[in-house]
């Protein structure tokens, strides 16, 4: 971690989503004048959670600035995440056009900051490691990590209500640098379809790095659910600290 | 894993939310992770009324041997056609 100070503040702000449209999202910034590189949180499919605004925070304690949209802001009308969550499910899932401009703004505001270094990443979790790659493929980032995203490659189940398509093909866009967190034991993603993407994006010679964790399946970075794994939570933070530090702050 | 299926269900009654009684017009049926039960994988099942909002919701986070049991327990107690 390059930050020492361990100092942040923290707030919900509102920003001009997609279409104009305002949400809330959750901004973390370290105290000092910077230059300091930024990072938007895609948070997962449980919505925007504490555990989703704990680890903006955490980016912020270590010298980024953060910032992760409520993507569930327009369905929620000010629910708590969970009724949020459950309301965009029934909707049929955040369109993926609508998540492009949600980011979009999320990261213009963090260059607007004046403390911020002018460079970027994304990473996201669950549903948002799909969205994750979408977004950066779609829009211009120094560094992306997606934490085990389901429905880059292969298809949804028929009868899943998402307006989701597989991103593979969009592959010869990605922006930036990818690192992938990824549970040995999940099922969406598997362990096939891990393997898929990272041969495409090895045939691209599209800089990337993939970790699989034996004995990890979904959302092993979520501390307060039984999916929790310690071992491949602390392995991946080390490896998303030295992917940003690497990218963001040279 | 998230599994991302939803199944959705038109119903007509009623659920107790936090506040009070509301009409539910819809039932989405899901098996993945939960919000709140100890379990990695759980089949939860949402009552809802969105025309009310999305906090007229009566969520309940079931194990599977459990939504199993309840399912048995529903079609047992229903009069025969």
């Amino acid at each position: 971690m390059p930050h020492v100070a361990d100092a942040l503040t923290a707030e919900t702000i509102r920003i001009a989503g997609h279409d104009g449209d305002e949400i809330r999202a959750y901004l973390a910034q370290p105290t000092g004048d910077g230059p300091f590189g930024g990072v938007v949180v895609i948070h997962h499919m449980p919505g925007w959670d504490r555990w989703s605004k704990e680890v903006t925070r955490t980016f912020a304690a270590a010298g980024y600035l953060a910032i992760c949209p409520n993507l569930h802001d327009r369905e929620g009308k000010g629910a708590g995440p969970d009724d949020s969550a459950a309301a965009v499910r029934a909707a049929g899932g955040v369109p993926d056009g609508r998540l492009v401009g949600d980011v979009e703004a999320a990261a213009r505001h963090l260059r607007s900051l004046p403390s911020s270094n002018g460079k970027l990443g994304v990473i996201g979790y669950c549903s948002g490691g799909r969205q994750t790659f979408l977004a950066a493929c779609k829009l211009p980032f120094d560094a992306a990590v997606d934490c085990y995203g389901a429905g880059v490659v292969g298809t949804p189940p028929p009868q899943a209500p998402f307006r989701w398509e597989p991103l593979i093909g969009l592959s010869p866009d990605l922006s930036c640098p990818l690192l992938g967190l990824f549970g040995a034991e999940d099922r969406f993603p598997s362990p096939e379809h891990v393997a898929e993407l990272d041969a495409e994006l090895t045939r691209l010679g599209k800089v990337h790095e993939f970790h699989s964790y034996e004995g990890a399946g979904h959302a092993f970075f979520c501390v307060d659910r039984p999916s929790y794994r310690v071992e491949a939570a602390l392995d991946g933070w080390a490896r998303i600290w030295e992917w940003f530090g690497r990218h963001l702050n040279s | 894993m998230c599994t991302y299926q939803t199944e959705t269900v038109a119903v007509q009654g009623s659920g107790k939310g936090v506040a009070t009684w509301f009409p539910v017009t819809t039932a989405t049926v899901y098996f993945d992770h939960p919000q709140h039960a100890s379990a990695e994988h759980t089949l939860n099942v949402d009552f809802l009324n969105p025309e009310r909002g999305p906090s007229a919701r009566v969520a309940v986070e079931l194990t599977a041997a459990s939504a199993r049991a309840l399912a048995e327990a529903i079609l047992a107690s229903l009069p025969r056609d």
